[in-house]
């Protein structure tokens, strides 16, 4: 038992939280769906709760019009697993899913109306598992077919957190083409990566489904989950097992990860350290001596009559205000000194060529 | 750079003036200690303490029977601020101690101290009474924790409760076999009769809310052995951290506040488990029947007790003994804080306080971590904000982000003014002021930097743009520097 004690106390974390990414769109990018999905089946499955997972689909596949077993996004063909299931909490959807918005997510720069379930209310002893996948290149990551996270801004974001101590250890695992150079510009300390492919290589999808019509999975979070799926609560699988999963005569990309920010060695990292939650516990010793007899307590309350007001809905919006709102004005602004400086020049340059004689052909 | 002072009074009692004091009493003497957290970090405390003989009335209250009537009988007339302590000495075959006591610590802020012969003896006592009722080395270092390097700490010192401006209390009733069992327990009278003093003295930390709930068919994420000697079945200390997980998805976290939540669950185990025992580390029975996971909240067993007949009908009432509960409840709120009372020596003797839960000193322990933990929290977060704006030139600054900025400078600096002059109670609400403001400046929603321009990402997007339309214009140019250059070698012929 002391044993089992060091080794709770070696991590130091107290929660674990869990931030899944899925930036593509469009029903063929069904397998990024999928991948997020079996990430978010096994992280509750060892035990992180909904409170603590930030679940982000950009698209839905599973009640998704081309989809012909709607309510479910599987990850074989077999359909063996159904990882969409009955519970299912996803917290940014659909256009939801920027890049502004995942920033905000990480860095907690969110505006005061966001609801809890969106927020990542991390702290100095939190272990975050980071998850994304999608379509990347090298050095950036698709977000909904129209913008780009770049990996100098993620770099940014994750110091961002470290500065505000968001974090105790992070995970970072992604699975996208070139996936290796999103790690490339880390710099902050407690960070461990994991990419399904090197830059210059392309992760490659797994297997198709012909009664779905798309590709259900990428080969590494395939394999990803295949060894997840033997985890259990109390399992001491550690790091260096993850980094083996997926060899390249299986994933045809190279995998690789990325340990030299991390402080401890990856060999005493338990794979629930992350993926897991499972909490130190201690037994409670001591009790408070409490005075039962209280002389100066009345033990019912008098029933009291209140006077309610017939119950109403509050003023939501001013919705006549609102439609009948004018556009507003937007502010004039001289134009900047660089368009003018432009201006001036094409004109002079015009008129000094061609002669001042055609000014009054121009006017 | 931080001084923590705390002003002292150390009274002699009749006959306990140690012959070898340096000056006649009343006399002033100050100590100073250094507590270095990392190379750049370390914090300075200073006693002040003041050494004066007993007045009148002070000696008549000494002259009562117990020590613990005689710390109710000096509370008047001692000072009661925030932070302050007052020592009285007894001699050192007084009576008033039990024998093998040194030390009786009252549940305000006095203690009684038996004199030690020399000065020396009596200081080095002092100095120990005076770290227990404030802070220790080891108390500063852990709220300082960002900033240590990880080898040094305990990992004791990552567990108490990170210092918030409000925290969420949830007392939940799991009830997994409601067909056996019918549980009533009577929650908002606990609450107002035990928990609110508790609550109330902690007031000036932080705010509390408190809610209840029951749920239904929760259970335990693992199945308790049967034991066959005791016939109850018993849970090993080993898979009570996977207790947890499954019910905190039921619990629900708070919708509406973003303060950290503490929950505390009751659990009525199932008839066919019953009754159920939490077995520590050597395998016996806890007494307490209760674990707490630190930074989460606490969880206790309560056994139904076996209905005197077979065919009693199901389901059962049961009525919950809401003070033993809560017994264990608030203790393990006590441990949630970090005030235990493990790491007190052996001689010396704490006065229990009662229904506040907490004595006076232990409030100002808890202060004075948070107080610096604040501070340092502050310091970080500008430090941070301001390399950020200098890294990223084109974020702009709202006012309303400046204002509050400039507020927490002001209020982290009047905090680290008032802590050098002993004045805790004010240090803490400046602290508290300071890490409202600077939190809401550093974490303003338009701070938000999207704003890298990779040099080549620059080049890639204006030269097809200017090139093209650049070509012409240089070459114009070009032209017209040439005529000038003519013009000027040949004069123009007017004609």
């Amino acid at each position: 038992f002391q044993d089992h004690a060091e080794q709770f106390f070696r991590s130091g974390h107290t929660n674990n939280w869990a931030v899944l990414v899925c930036t593509s769109r469009f029903w063929f990018n069904y397998r990024h769906v999928a991948n997020t999905l079996s990430v978010y089946r096994s992280v509750k499955r060892l035990g992180i709760p909904d409170s603590h997972i930030v679940l982000m689909l950009a698209d839905d596949m599973a009640c998704n019009p081309r989809n012909p077993k709607p309510a479910t996004v599987f990850s074989h063909k077999n359909m063996e697993l159904n990882v969409y299931g009955d519970d299912v909490e996803v917290d940014y959807r659909s256009y939801e899913v920027t890049v502004e918005n995942f920033l905000r997510v990480l860095t907690g720069r969110i505006p005061p109306s966001t609801p809890r379930s969106k927020r990542l209310l991390s702290d100095d002893r939190s272990n975050i598992l980071i998850y994304m996948t999608g379509h990347g290149g090298n050095g950036f990551l698709k977000f909904q077919d129209s913008e780009e996270i770049t990996n100098v801004e993620l770099a940014d974001a994750f110091e961002q957190m470290w500065q505000k101590r968001r974090y105790n250890e992070l995970l970072f695992i992604i699975d996208t083409c070139q996936g290796a150079s999103m790690y490339e510009r880390f710099y902050s300390p407690n960070i461990m990566a994991l990419a399904s492919s090197q830059v210059g290589e392309d992760s490659l999808s797994h297997q198709p489904d012909l009664g779905i019509g798309v590709h259900l999975m990428d080969r590494y979070t395939f394999y990803v989950l295949e060894f997840l799926e033997e985890i259990h609560p109390a399992s001491q699988t550690n790091m260096n097992d993850l980094f083996q999963v997926c060899p390249k005569s299986l994933c045809v990309s190279t995998p690789g990860h990325r340990t030299d920010l991390f402080q401890r060695d990856p060999q005493n990292v338990l794979i629930t350290d992350f993926f897991g939650s499972v909490r130190k516990v201690e037994i409670t010793t001591e009790t408070v001596s409490l005075d039962r007899d209280l002389a100066g307590f009345e033990s019912k309350f008098p029933e009291e009559e209140l006077a309610t007001e017939p119950l109403k809905y509050a003023e939501q919006l001013p919705v006549a205000q609102i439609i009948h709102q004018k556009p507003k004005q937007k502010d004039w602004h001289p134009p900047g000194g660089f368009i003018l400086g432009l201006w001036a020049l094409i004109i002079m340059v015009f008129f000094k060529t061609y002669g001042i004689k055609h000014m009054k052909h121009v006017f | 750079q931080v001084q923590l002072v705390v002003p002292m009074a150390v009274v002699f009692g009749p006959g306990s003036v140690p012959g070898d004091l340096p000056r006649p009493l009343p006399f002033r003497d100050v100590q100073e200690m250094e507590i270095s957290v990392n190379l750049r970090t370390s914090v300075t405390s200073r006693y002040e303490m003041l050494y004066r003989s007993t007045t009148g009335q002070e000696e008549a209250a000494l002259a009562a029977a117990t020590a613990r009537e005689a710390a109710a009988a000096l509370h008047p007339l001692q000072d009661t601020t925030l932070g302050s302590l007052t020592m009285y000495v007894v001699p050192e075959t007084s009576s008033l101690l039990p024998q093998g006591i040194n030390v009786y610590v009252g549940k305000h802020r006095s203690a009684l101290v038996r004199a030690g012969g020399s000065l020396a003896a009596l200081q080095a006592r002092l100095r120990e009474v005076a770290q227990v009722m404030s802070f220790t080395a080891s108390s500063i270092a852990a709220a300082l924790s960002d900033r240590a390097p990880d080898g040094q700490l305990s990992p004791d010192a990552r567990r108490y409760l990170k210092s918030s401006l409000g925290y969420e209390i949830t007392f939940s009733l799991l009830n997994p076999d409601p067909k056996s069992h019918t549980v009533d327990w009577d929650i908002e009278g606990a609450v107002n009769l035990y928990v609110k003093p508790v609550l109330d003295k902690l007031s000036l930390v932080a705010n509390f809310s408190v809610d209840s709930q029951i749920l239904y068919y929760a259970v335990l994420g693992v199945t308790p052995r049967y034991d066959k000697e005791s016939s109850s079945f018993l849970l090993s200390a080993h898979s009570l951290p996977h207790v947890i997980n499954p019910v905190e998805a039921r619990l629900g976290s708070s919708a509406a506040s973003l303060y950290p939540v503490l929950n505390f669950l009751l659990y009525v185990p199932e008839r066919s488990h019953s009754p159920l025992y939490i077995q520590d580390k050597d395998g016996a029975p806890v007494s307490t029947n209760a674990f707490h996971s630190p930074r989460w909240g606490g969880i206790m067993v309560y056994n139904v007790e076996a209905p005197a007949s077979r065919q009693a009908s199901l389901p059962l009432h049961v009525d919950v003994d809401m003070a033993r509960v809560m017994e264990v409840f608030l203790a393990q709120l006590r441990l949630l804080f970090g005030l235990s009372r493990e790491e007190v020596p052996p001689e010396f003797l704490l006065e229990r306080p009662g229904n506040e839960g907490l004595a006076d000193w232990e409030l100002d322990h808890l202060l004075w971590a948070h107080t610096v933990e604040n501070i340092a929290t502050v310091s970080t977060t500008l430090t941070s904000l301001a390399q950020l704006l200098d890294k990223i030139g084109n974020i702009v600054i709202k006012d309303d982000v400046a204002s509050e900025v400039y507020r927490a400078v002001a209020s982290v600096q009047s905090a680290v003014t008032e802590l050098s002059l002993g004045h805790l109670h004010a240090a803490f609400q400046a602290s508290k002021e300071a890490v409202t403001s600077s939190e809401r400046a550093f974490f303003d929603p338009s701070l938000l930097h999207l704003l890298y321009f990779p040099d080549d990402q620059k080049f890639a997007i204006y030269i097809p743009l200017f090139l093209p339309m650049a070509v012409p214009i240089l070459l114009s140019l070009a032209k017209i520097v040439r005529e000038t250059r003519q013009q000027k070698k040949e004069p123009t012929k007017m004609d």
